[in-house]
């Protein structure tokens, strides 16, 4: 039996004793993730972001949407009412890091995606309270520049060594792919290969020029669209 | 070092046993009423572990003696409210529209129903009184209907929507635009034109040159006399509803680059009853044919 009094006196064993104790609480969560197949329900459709959506999606986060706005429908039956079907962790499992938020002053845009038009989103990003007289939400009309996307590969590519699905062929393509979503009348047929689903359009009324508003835009268009649930059943959201 | 324990005398304690330098430690012990409710927390959190989905494992985690999964209990619940409201949802499902709006009861259900599935779906476009936004969202308590304002055009437009790339039945039309084919002074011309429906042409030559550039381009959709043809979605010209503006310019800025409005489909994203219940609700609003 040992003493507590020899505990305390040698601080190697009580460094070496406080380690164990310690790592037993991490340890039980971390191992089985490594020996458990997946996390994540079995679902189709999920894809990566294509490169308008994925510029949209860093014009989210640095507009600091989600402070406002959750994207996380929880499954409680008002939430179900209002807001569809319950988040997936296939949802969102090539967000990094992803947008669930805790704040909602704003509505859930879990599943925004097609519920209005672009030209509802443009006015409403421009002035809120031109379409909502009773938002408190802030004008984003500045969104209307040049969307800086010189660099939109190299994003694309440290998401792949993330383990983003991203092919060689999707990050060679992400210049045409972005400006082809941004424009109605461009050849989308590759575009819409590699990103089933993408919302194509002309979202700020403006087609010369790719504008963050059309990028910001083009995400919340397919925010909760990708998976159809009318063919899922509970038992495939078993894991 | 561990002194025998002994009792206080000042405080009348009794100490820890622990000496450092002489001074000694009391032993104050924690409240009984702290301690058992610290027990009973423990207990209860094994026994939550026990019933509930708890630890994980190697292929999968320990799922609770109950077996009870959040999931599940939704979709219970969900099925609950479905049951219950299915009787009057399959009456509103299968009712004629017509039928609907002349029975009390089904109509107080679908107006109580649909007033809430408005606010959360139609409002913010429509506005939460349906009184229409300016940029191209229609007013729905006016008679001026742009698709047709009966019970089954009403309820057309809400299933398919209108000019969206989601739903291959979604009325569609479109608007040329005239920037590209007519010269700066044919535009407005036939801006002087569309504003005599109104009575409102300043320019009684220039509204005489643009009848006849309207009668080749714009009346197959807007009409004769601006009349609109609904068909088409060709809105009326020769009332004092604009989507887009009726000031001169703004009639000319709509000829040169058309902007058209679009509407989602809701056929898949709300019930097929609620549907029903949104149509009888907007056409009682006011304008309903």
């Amino acid at each position: 039996m040992l003493r507590h009094e020899t505990i305390e006196k040698n601080v190697i064993l009580l460094a070496v004793l406080t380690l164990i104790t310690v790592s037993i609480g991490g340890l039980v969560q971390i191992i089985p993730l490594f020996t458990i197949e997946t996390t994540i329900e079995r679902v189709e459709g999920v894809r990566p972001y294509s490169p308008l959506e994925l510029a949209g999606r860093n014009i989210y986060i640095r507009e600091g949407c989600y402070v406002c706005h959750s994207q996380m429908v929880r499954p409680f039956r008002d939430e179900l009412e209002r807001y569809g079907h319950y988040s997936l962790a296939a949802e969102s499992m090539y967000d990094r890091p992803f947008q669930w938020g805790s704040k909602r002053t704003g509505p859930d845009l879990a599943r925004v995606g097609g519920k209005y038009s672009n030209e509802w989103h443009y006015q409403h990003l421009i002035d809120p309270r031109s379409v909502v007289p009773e938002s408190i939400m802030p004008p984003y009309a500045f969104l209307v520049r040049p969307l800086k996307f010189d660099d939109i590969e190299k994003h694309m590519r440290a998401l792949q060594r993330l383990g983003v699905p991203y092919t060689d062929e999707m990050i060679a393509n992400a210049r045409a792919d972005l400006v082809a979503q941004a424009n109605p009348d461009a050849d989308t047929t590759g575009l819409l290969a590699r990103y089933p689903k993408a919302v194509v359009g002309d979202f700020d009324r403006n087609t010369r020029v790719v504008t963050e508003m059309d990028a910001l835009i083009a995400y919340l268009q397919m925010l909760g669209t990708l998976v159809n649930f009318a063919e899922v059943t509970p038992q495939q959201l078993r894991q | 070092m561990p002194t025998k324990i002994e009792k206080d005398a000042l405080t009348g304690k009794l100490t820890t046993g622990h000496e450092w330098d002489g001074i000694k430690e009391l032993n104050t012990p924690l409240p009984k009423w702290w301690l058992y409710i610290l027990y009973a927390t423990i207990i209860w959190a094994a026994v939550w572990a026990l019933l509930f989905p708890s630890f994980p494992g190697l292929s999968g985690y320990f799922g609770g003696v109950l077996g009870w999964t959040k999931r599940e209990d939704i979709a219970r619940e969900v099925a609950a409210v479905a049951d219950a409201r299915a009787p009057m949802f399959e009456r509103i499902r299968t009712t004629d529209l017509e039928e609907i709006r002349r029975d009390p009861t089904l109509l107080r259900f679908a107006m109580a129903g649909a007033r809430q599935a408005f606010a959360d779906n139609c409002a913010p476009c429509h506005g939460s009184g349906a009184e229409g936004r300016p940029g191209g969202f229609p007013a729905l308590i006016d008679d001026d209907w742009i698709w047709g304002g009966t019970l089954d055009d009403i309820v057309f437009t809400i299933r398919h929507g209108i000019r969206n790339a989601l739903d291959d039945d979604a009325r569609q039309s479109q608007m040329p635009a005239y920037g590209q084919i007519l010269s700066r002074r044919e535009i407005e011309d036939v801006a002087e034109h569309v504003l005599s429906f109104t009575g409102r042409a300043t320019d009684a030559e220039a509204a005489k040159r643009g009848e006849a550039i309207y009668a080749e381009h714009c009346v197959a959709c807007h009409g004769e006399q601006g009349e609109g043809v609904r068909a088409v979605g060709g809105p009326r010209l020769n009332d004092a509803i604009w989507l887009y503006g009726g000031s001169r310019d703004q009639i000319i800025a709509q000829i040169t680059n058309p902007r058209m409005g679009v509407m989602p489909p809701w056929q898949g994203r709300l019930d097929e009853a609620i549907i029903r219940m949104l149509a009888v609700y907007v056409h009682t609003l006011g304008g309903g044919e």
